[in-house]
Formats: structure tokens, C-alpha cells, sequence
């Protein structure tokens, strides 16, 4: 048997060993969606975009059209955000090198200090505030923006191990997130903590290290794609190419060492045209042949269609059929192009097809980590502190912050340089967040934010069903409330059975008629005792709990 | 015919099952019925375990595993992290060759028999990503290939043919494989389907609700919805017995601390014992990109000996404990790492990216010593020098199929890329009675034996079987197993018989004709319509 022939076997053996759905196709393409702009929409708009949707976003968003919701979400608001602060009490453990002129509750950005034990708790406090910034996004995409570039860049705090290199990278990072791609690849290449995390500071004339030239190629910008066919040659001369830089721990700058640089001519594959980038002497020799070698990678179309792609499977769906790839990818990938890499022109015409708002493109999406976490308090308007008490904001930023590790997601720490990968590995993609392990602790996480939330000096975060009921439109009626619940928390409809059932066992604890449920609500609302507050709480609790734990919450 | 073919050829209507499953429950369904235990039973017998200890990162084979014998070589390609000579441990048996200082427990383990080595493990075309390296490794894939599914997952898809549907089961009531840790890896993908279970700690899982199992749709959302779904009835299937295998053990052997793949080793001991029939179970251990500052200035120490010293205080940990445990003949141990790494070290203190390296097979049943001689180290080495490759690593594991989980040489094959499968070799790492006292199974017949027509039928359907003579039985069992009729029961002489199936009364769907004879049994499934 051929190799083909191997590969056909596999599929049908596949097709047939596994009684599985054969999944819809689509052929819509990236024209623009017409269709009608209702909450169903901009739910669907909203949770792919940001973490999980906000309800007086939704309420916001109806008297928009389309159009102004894409335009508006792809406009971060300009008020500068507050960097990370020293939450940390001074250490005074023998042998640290302490920050005490750091007050506590102001920031360490630019502050060096290289001590192991300080920047340690500055990654704490780094990964805290990451955390805080998705809670708090502002109306717009860019803190999903920031995940999907950190993820794509893929460096781990952990290994770099200094905070203030992170956050630099992080802004860095944010920076570009909606702006342009090629430029972010350009300062990326030489940010101190890449420099550090794929040893571009060891990278010198008498002995090149390839591990950033490699990367560069294959996650960052060409991918390896069959169509991607640079050699090791190629990495070889472009870890030439960048050879010289260092980190500088007194500034935490990058700087060009001129002596460390290879000053030979560097001689690309064919897949290059053979393109000669010219060795160069001098301070700025780094920075030219850097310039040099993106403007001979960038002119690959394998680039726009990687990136495509991974913005794709980030926003619509993890499998790219051959229409997907015809319609959408190729068409996308050119408009990036010819932009000259903005990534907000390709993001708009993706964000407001027809493709994108496809049917068969909704509800299918499993959450990440964060979806979950992030998604389900700012869903359930979970409540913080006022800005300025950081020490409890923190503390309880650190709870969700953990809760992502617990199920998959360390913030800025994936388990290697590809990322995560739930966002890149074949075939199950983002199935991988969903394991025998994760599953359970997903539904341990909700059921903890229903019953008891987290407390910290005093400030308790929790999910408050009764008060989220309140909001609703009816929510006496217990067809109408778990209607409403329904359509707010999930994509994908349930049976009507189903519905009847959760509302008896659970609104109506097995009674038969349901002005059980609507008496109590309403002696709740004309007498909010605790004790016909505890009736409706402690059935919405249930209903909550129950919602959250369907295998329906995991899907966007 | 393998039994999957057999299996997916005799289920035309196979779209059914899930909601066939789904909509009774597995457990009015698959006790006692005859039906499901020939379809979900594992094709072949044995208690074997197989558990897969992945290095990532690449890990330094040359500093390893040392060759001695040419060390001028090896001290000039290397000469900043070289090991010093007289550090290194000489191995039981094997000239010219030793370990890394550090690992005194495999250094052991050679001396009890209980390890082997096999030199300059690698392919043809080695690729330099770690991705690529990585997926080309669990896959059994050629250097240019793509494929998605995992060599261990297509093993266990071949014995365990329509997992997850009808599973867990009385005859498999087991997870398949385990993944120590949160998420599952490419090694364990099917064809279609994960195999794996990952835990990470055995005796504590939350409780799952059951929940309302709606109509999935036919969308990508439905792909999704059911995929969750199915990981949720599963995680309650297994969560019990996992719990009741860790509860079972309650005194180990001592493992060393702080060295997390001790720990990851430590749980596997425990389930193990603990009666799990779980065939394969993965660990992992990072941290070997090396590509700087690999030793420290005495060159014994640094980060790549920490790396090696855990590697070997914790496979000598679980040896001893599964030993301890009475279990030790039952268990196969392999390490592997993407690739090895450049011969010629960087000025970094360290080294890049390389291709083949040795790699260590542990366990009571191993054919001790080393397979393989000292790689080739040329006289002046420069970047661009790997080690040359001495054993195909889809040998290792063809080897393993076939000497350790005991399956015929032809079914190994099948699980193999077509263009390598006929140069596997058959590898001397495994005892040659590591696979006696295990009943062969059936070859499985070739042949259908039973088929109707016509299907599908909407009253009558004639049933045609293939006996060898002897006792036939031919059973009508519908989709609840419930045996609706039995259309012959008797001796016959060789040959194919036809028999009518007259279904009048009974309702349209679909239904199982059941044929018996001798050891071999087959499955039809006909579907009555209007």
C-alpha cells in the first residue's frame, strides 16, 4: 500500500470505527453578514471576542448596528491602564536584595532589581494584575487580542524569570495587538525577555544559536504548513543574522554588540529566491539585517496565511475545511497582505461575515480556561472592590488567576514556546481543554462561585443568583426565567423536555403548577425576609449549579 | 480481516450507536449481554503494562549516555560540557560505555537486570522542531508525514475498537490508557477519538451530574456538545474505579522527593497494583532544551545532571516499588525524548537541537544490557554533526506490540505507516517468554460469515452464515440486547445455509443477527424499515 493509500485507510477506518457526526459544512465566505442583530448575535459576537458577555453590553450593543458593535469592539478606550503594583510586604529574609524604596500599593515597573526572590513575587504580582485586566476589559476585544499574541509568542515567565521583562514584553504585546503585525514581530525579536527565553543573548558570531531563528520561522510568522518550506539551512543563516544582541539588566533594554555580530553574508534556500542578506558592520548592523530578514520573510504569503489561520480557529472554529480554506483564509489572508500586515482591517471583515455569524459556526466553540473563569463572573456581574484597594483585589484576582492554572491556562506561562496546546494541536485542538480532569474542575469552580464564592478582608466574590434573576424580564414566571437564563448562557438551545424537567425538579422542586414557583418569588419581592429570600436563593443556587454543570455551559 | 474492519463492516447503519448507547443506559446494556461483550471485549489477552516516560525538551544522549571508548573524540566535539572520564558509571555487562554520574539508580538497575539501553534511536530525515520532532515521535510517522493520531492510540483503538461508545464496561471497566497530569497528549490519540484518561490525583475526583442528554444536532456545535458529554459520562464511570485501585494500596515503596516525575511514577505503581487492566500510562518530565548552561563548571554537575539524576532516582524508585508491589512481571517501562542533541556543544555551555539518541527500556522482562555501539563521533566536529541513526524508533515500538502486548506480526504492521511497516524489526529488548502462558487469541476469521439481504429489509430478510461444521447458533437480539428470536440451534455439516427472519410485529429499527460456531462468533446488524 502506498502512503496515500495509508492515509485513505486511516480516514476510513476512522469514518467507520467511530459511529460520529459527520459535521456540517458551510461554504459561506467573508461577505458581508446581513442577517438579523439580535441578542443572539451579539451574544455570539461578544463571547468570542471577549471573555464571556457582560449583560448591559448586550443591552448596549442592541441599539447598534452590527457594524458600529465590530467597529466599536476593535477600539479599545484610550484611558491608560494602571501598571502592576508592589502588593508584596518588603522581604526580609538574609541573603534577598530587598525593594524597600517600592512603597507597597505603587508599581516596580522601573524599578531593577535582579534579585531571584523579588522578581519572583513580582511574577506573582505580574500575573495577578494580568488577571485583574481581563476581569475589567473595557467594550472592546483587545485583552483576547493580548491572550492570542502571548499565546502566539509563547514565552514562559517561569524560564525568563523576571518580571519586569514580562511586563515589558506584555505592553509590548498590547501595544500591537490591534496594530501592525510586522512591526510587532520587529520589536519582539530583540524584547529582552525573547532575547532571554530563546537565548538570543547567547547568540554570537563563533557559535550561532538557532533556537529564536527557528522559532521565528516556524511559530511566529511562516508556520509549517506543507506550502512552508524553508530548510534548516535557512535557520541556520537567519540565527547569522541575529547574532550580537544581549540583554542589558541595568536598563532591561535590549543592546548590539558589535563584536558578537556575524558580519558574513548570509545565503538563503530557494524557497527565498536565494536571497543574500549582506553582513554588516557597525552599531546599527543588528537592526538592518533584522530589517532584512523580515521584509525576505514577510514577503511569503505563507505568513498571512498562517497568522489567518491561527486567528481563525482563535475566533470560528478549530477544523479549516478546504471551503473554509478557499473562502475565508485565502481571501483574509490577502486583505492582511496587502495591508501590510494591520491586523484590525482583516479582523473587521472576519468579525462581520457571513461566515463568522454562520449558523454553523455558533455554539460550537469550546471555552478556554478563561472563557470559563473570566467569562462566567463577568456573565454573573460579579462584583470587586473599589480600584483603590488593591490588597483585596489582588488577593482575589490571584483565586482566578489560579483557577485558569487549575484547568490549563497559566497566564503568560505556557508549557513550551507553541503555546498552549489546546490552540494548536491536531486534531482535537480545543478538545484538549476538556479532560477527564479538567471537566470536573470546571463544574467544581462554578458550584464554589454559587455557594460560597471567595472572600477577602471581608469582600466576598460570588455569583448572586437571586440577584441576577432580578434583572430579568419575568423572572415570576419560571418558564420565562429559565428561558431567558437559557439564552443568556448558552449558544445551543435545549430540548423542550429537558427544559420541563429542570423546571419541576429544580424551580418547582417536583410540584406540578408553576405559580409554586411565582408565589415565591413574589412574597420574596414584596417581603425580602431571609426566610422567603432563602426559598427562591436556594432553588436559583440549584438552577445555576445545574446550568453551569451541563455539558451545554462549555460551548460558546 | 482485523476486527475493527469486522466490527464497522457489520454495522452499515453504525451513525445509530451513540444514540443507541446514549439512549439506554450502558448499564441496562451492557452487563450481561453477549452481543456487547463481543463487540467491546479487547482483542488480545494479557495483564501486560506499558508505561511511556517522556523527557521534553530533547535530551543530551551523547552526555547520557558516554562513549568511553572513544572519549578523545567525544571530549574534542564537546569539550565545555564533556563529562570528566572517571566520573562516568560503568554499566553491568557493556564495555566502553557508560551513564551519567548522576544516575546511580539505572546504574543499578543494570546490575539487577532490570535495564536496558538502546543506542541511536531515531529516523530517516530527522527534523529539528521540537513540534514536529515531537509529534513525529508519538505518531510513528515518517519525517514528512502528518499524522493526527498516536501510535499507543492506534493500538489501543485496535483492541478496543468503538471507544468511548458502550465504555466503561464489565469486560473493560478500566480507563484504556492514563496520563499523569491535566491534559492528554498526541501518543494516546486514535484515530478519532483520545484514548487516554489524565488524572492528576488518583483518590480525589469531584463528582459529576448526570445531567439531561439532549438530541446532539448533526453541526460542528453537535461534534462538540457530544464530545463534552462523552467526557463527562466517562470521568463518572471511571472516577469509582480509579478511586477503589489508589484506596487498594496503602503502603508503597519509598520514592524520592521534590522530583515530580517520582511522583507521576508513584501514582502509576499504585494504580497498577491496585487492579487497574489500564494497558498503557504515560508520565512526562521537562526541562531538557539545553541549549545553554548545561553544566556547572565541574561538569558533573548543573542543569542537565539534576535533569538525569531525577530521571534515574525515580524509574529506580518505581522498580523497586513495583517489585515490592508483586507486580514487577507484569510492567514495561520506555523513555524517550524528541531527539537527541548536536554533537559539537555551543559556546553557550550547552547544545542545539540534534537527532537520534539512546534511549532506556526498564522492567523484570527486559533483555538487559545495551543494544547498539557508541554513536559515531567524527575527528573534528562541527555544527552541523548528529549522530547517525542505528535503530528505527518504530522498531522500539513494533517490538514492544509484538513481544510485550503480544499481537501477530500482521496486525503490528497495520499499525505502522505502509512505507516503513515491512522494515520493522522485531528488536531483542523483550525476554522471549514474555508473552507465554498468554492464550493466543482466535485469528480472527477472514471471511463474513453472516450477512442478510436484503438490508434494509422492511418484513422479511433472508439470512445466509458460513458454518465449519459443528454446532451453529444464529440469534436475533434487538438494540436493548433483549434476544428476540433464535433462528437455529443445531449441528450442522460445513457449508452456507440460508434461513428466513420473518420480523411481523416488531417495531422498525435496527437489530443484530448473532452467529456462533465453535470459537468464532459475528455480528450483522440489519435495519428494518417501513
Amino acid at each position: 500500500m502506498d502512503r496515500r493509500g495509508f492515509f485513505t485507510e486511516l480516514k476510513a477506518e476512522a469514518k467507520k470505527a467511530t459511529p460520529e457526526f459527520v459535521t456540517g459544512r458551510t461554504q459561506s465566505g467573508l461577505n458581508p453578514y446581513a442577517g438579523t442583530w439580535n441578542e443572539e448575535e451579539i451574544l455570539h459576537l461578544l463571547r468570542r471576542v471577549q471573555f464571556g458577555a457582560k449583560r448591559n453590553d448586550v443591552a448596549y450593543f442592541k441599539s447598534r448596528t452590527m457594524d458600529q458593535a465590530v467597529d466599536e469592539l476593535l477600539t479599545p478606550a484610550t484611558s491608560t491602564l494602571l501598571p502592576p503594583i508592589k502588593e508584596y510586604p518588603t522581604p526580609t529574609t538574609v541573603g534577598v536584595v530587598p525593594d524597600p524604596t517600592i512603597i507597597q500599593g505603587t508599581t516596580w515597573i522601573n524599578d531593577v532589581n535582579n534579585d531571584g526572590t523579588i522578581q519572583s513575587l513580582r511574577r506573582a504580582s505580574y500575573k495577578k494584575w494580568l488577571t485583574g485586566n481581563m476581569i475589567n476589559q473595557d467594550r472592546s476585544m483587545l485583552e483576547k487580542m493580548v491572550l492570542f499574541w502571548t499565546n502566539h509568542f509563547g514565552n514562559e515567565a517561569a524560564d525568563v524569570g523576571n518580571a519586569n521583562l514580562m511586563y515589558k514584553q506584555h505592553t509590548l504585546i498590547r501595544m500591537y495587538a490591534l496594530g501592525n503585525f510586522k512591526s510587532m514581530v520587529r520589536d519582539i525579536t530583540i524584547d529582552p525577555a525573547m532575547l532571554r527565553y530563546l537565548n538570543g543573548y547567547l547568540n554570537i558570531a563563533s557559535a550561532p544559536d538557532e533556537n529564536y531563528a527557528r522559532e521565528l520561522m516556524e511559530l511566529f510568522t511562516l508556520g509549517k504548513s506543507p506550502d512552508s518550506n524553508y530548510t534548516e539551512t535557512d535557520v541556520r543563516e537567519a540565527a547569522k543574522v541575529l547574532t550580537g544582541w544581549t540583554v542589558n539588566y541595568n536598563t532591561y533594554q535590549p543592546s548590539f554588540v558589535t563584536t558578537r555580530h556575524s558580519t558574513v553574508n548570509k545565503n538563503f534556500s530557494s524557497f527565498f529566491n536565494n536571497t543574500v542578506i549582506t553582513g554588516r558592520t557597525g552599531t546599527t548592523a543588528g537592526q538592518l539585517e533584522i530589517d532584512d530578514l523580515l521584509n525576505m520573510i514577510f514577503a511569503q504569503p505563507e505568513v498571512a496565511k498562517f497568522i489567518t489561520r491561527q486567528i481563525y480557529r482563535w475566533f470560528v472554529y478549530y477544523e479549516i475545511d478546504a471551503d473554509a480554506e478557499r473562502n475565508v483564509i485565502t481571501p483574509l489572508a490577502d486583505i492582511f497582505r496587502s495591508s501590510g500586515y494591520e491586523i484590525k482591517p482583516m479582523l473587521s471583515t472576519l468579525l462581520k461575515s457571513e461566515h463568522f455569524f454562520d449558523k454553523m459556526n455558533r455554539g460550537c466553540y469550546i471555552k478556554s480556561p478563561a472563557d470559563h473563569v473570566i467569562g462566567s463572573l463577568r456573565e454573573m456581574n460579579a462584583t470587586f472592590a473599589p480600584a483603590t484597594d488593591w490588597d483585596t483585589n489582588y488577593g482575589l484576582w490571584n483565586t482566578f488567576y489560579s483557577w485558569m492554572v487549575n484547568l490549563g491556562l497559566n497566564l503568560h506561562d505556557p508549557p513550551n514556546v507553541a503555546g498552549f496546546p489546546a490552540f494548536y494541536q491536531p486534531p482535537a485542538y480545543h478538545e484538549l481543554w476538556i479532560t477527564h480532569d479538567t471537566l470536573p474542575k470546571r463544574n467544581q469552580y462554578t458550584d464554589i462561585m454559587i455557594s460560597s464564592g471567595y472572600v477577602r478582608n471581608n469582600i466576598r466574590v460570588q455569583f448572586n443568583c437571586v440577584q441576577w434573576a432580578q434583572s430579568l424580564r419575568n423572572p415570576g414566571n419560571p418558564n420565562d426565567l429559565l428561558n431567558e437564563a437559557l439564552a443568556f448562557l448558552y449558544q445551543n438551545a435545549l430540548s423542550q423536555v429537558s427544559k420541563d424537567q429542570i423546571k419541576t425538579q429544580i424551580l418547582l422542586t417536583g410540584q406540578q403548577w408553576d405559580y409554586y414557583w411565582t408565589n415565591a418569588w413574589m412574597a420574596y419581592e414584596s417581603n425580602p425576609t431571609t426566610a422567603n429570600f432563602n426559598i427562591v436563593n436556594s432553588r436559583l443556587r440549584s438552577l445555576f449549579q445545574y446550568l453551569f454543570n451541563l455539558s451545554e455551559y462549555q460551548l460558546i | 480481516m482485523q476486527r475493527r474492519d469486522f466490527l464497522s463492516g457489520t454495522l452499515p447503519m453504525a451513525a445509530l450507536l451513540p444514540e443507541l448507547i446514549n439512549g439506554y443506559s450502558v448499564k441496562a446494556f451492557n452487563m450481561n449481554s453477549p452481543l456487547v461483550q463481543a463487540l467491546l471485549r479487547g482483542n488480545t489477552l494479557t495483564d501486560h503494562v506499558l508505561v511511556i516516560v517522556q523527557l521534553f525538551g530533547g535530551n543530551d544522549g551523547l552526555n547520557m549516555v558516554i562513549p568511553v571508548a572513544d572519549y578523545s573524540k567525544y571530549f574534542n566535539a564537546r569539550s565545555n560540557v564533556a563529562i570528566p572520564e572517571n566520573a562516568v558509571l560503568p554499566i553491568t555487562g557493556v564495555t566502553g560505555t557508560g551513564l551519567h554520574p548522576t544516575m546511580t539508580g539505572l546504574q543499578n538497575l543494570f546490575a539487577e537486570g532490570k535495564a536496558k539501553v538502546v543506542q541511536a534511536v531515531g529516523y530517516p530525515q530527522p527534523n529539528f522542531s521540537h513540534f514536529r520532532a515531537t509529534d513525529i515521535w508519538m505518531s510513528a510517522s515518517n519525517s514528512r508525514q502528518e499524522v493526527n493520531s498516536g501510535w499507543a492510540g492506534r493500538y489501543l483503538d485496535y483492541e478496543y475498537p468503538n471507544f468511548p461508545i458502550g465504555y466503561p464496561n464489565t469486560d473493560m471497566p478500566d480507563p484504556l490508557a492514563i496520563q499523569i497530569g491535566g491534559l492528554t497528549s498526541l501518543t494516546l490519540q486514535g484515530p478519532t477519538r483520545n484514548m487516554g484518561m489524565s488524572i492528576t490525583n488518583p483518590t480525589s475526583f469531584y463528582n459529576m451530574i448526570s445531567g439531561t442528554n439532549d438530541y446532539a444536532p448533526n453541526t460542528r456545535a453537535g461534534k462538540e456538545l457530544t464530545y463534552v458529554r462523552s467526557v463527562n459520562r466517562q470521568t463518572q464511570g471511571y472516577a469509582t474505579v480509579i478511586r477503589a485501585a489508589a484506596n487498594a494500596v496503602t503502603v508503597q515503596a519509598p520514592y524520592p522527593t521534590g522530583n515530580s516525575l517520582a511522583d507521576q511514577l508513584k501514582i502509576v505503581a499504585r494504580l497498577i497494583k491496585g487492579g487497574l487492566k489500564t494497558r498503557v500510562y504515560v508520565v512526562s518530565f521537562g526541562g531538557f532544551d539545553t541549549h545553554s548552561n548545561q553544566v556547572n563548571a565541574d561538569k558533573v554537575s548543573g542543569a542537565h545532571a539534576t535533569l538525569l539524576g531525577r530521571v534515574s532516582g525515580a524509574i529506580k524508585a518505581f522498580q523497586d516499588d513495583i517489585q515490592f508491589l508483586g507486580v514487577e512481571n507484569r510492567v514495561l517501562g520506555m523513555t524517550f525524548s524528541e531527539f537527541g542533541r548536536r554533537v559539537k556543544s555551543n559556546s553557550s555551555i550547552g547544545t542545539d537541537h540534534g537527532a537520534a539518541a539512546p534511549l532506556f527500556l526498564f522492567g523484570n522482562q527486559v533483555e538487559a544490557g545495551m543494544l547498539g555501539v557508541n554513536p559515531t563521533i567524527p575527528d573534528n566536529a562541527t555544527v552541523n554533526d548528529n549522530v547517525p541513526m542505528q535503530y528505527d524508533f518504530r522498531s522500539i515500538y513494533a517490538t514492544i506490540l509484538e513481544k510485550w502486548f503480544c499481537l501477530d506480526k500482521s496486525v503490528v504492521q497495520s499499525l505502522f505507516p505502509p512505507d516503513i511497516n515491512t522494515q520493522l524489526q522485531v528488536l531483542p529488548l523483550i525476554k522471549s517468554g514474555a508473552c507465554a502462558g498468554i492464550t493466543p487469541p482466535p485469528i480472527p476469521n477472514t471471511n463474513l460469515l453472516v450477512t442478510n439481504f436484503p438490508n434494509p429489509f422492511t418484513s422479511r430478510t433472508t439470512v445466509q452464515f458460513t458454518t465449519a461444521g459443528g454446532h451453529t447458533l444464529l440469534q436475533i437480539f434487538d438494540t436493548l440486547g433483549r434476544l428476540i428470536k433464535v433462528l437455529t440451534n443445531q449441528e450442522y455439516t460445513a457449508g452456507t445455509y440460508r434461513i428466513d427472519f420473518d420480523s411481523e410485529g416488531l417495531p422498525v429499527g435496527l437489530y443484530y443477527a448473532r452467529f456462533q460456531n465453535g470459537i468464532t462468533q459475528q455480528v450483522r446488524a440489519m435495519m428494518k424499515v417501513r
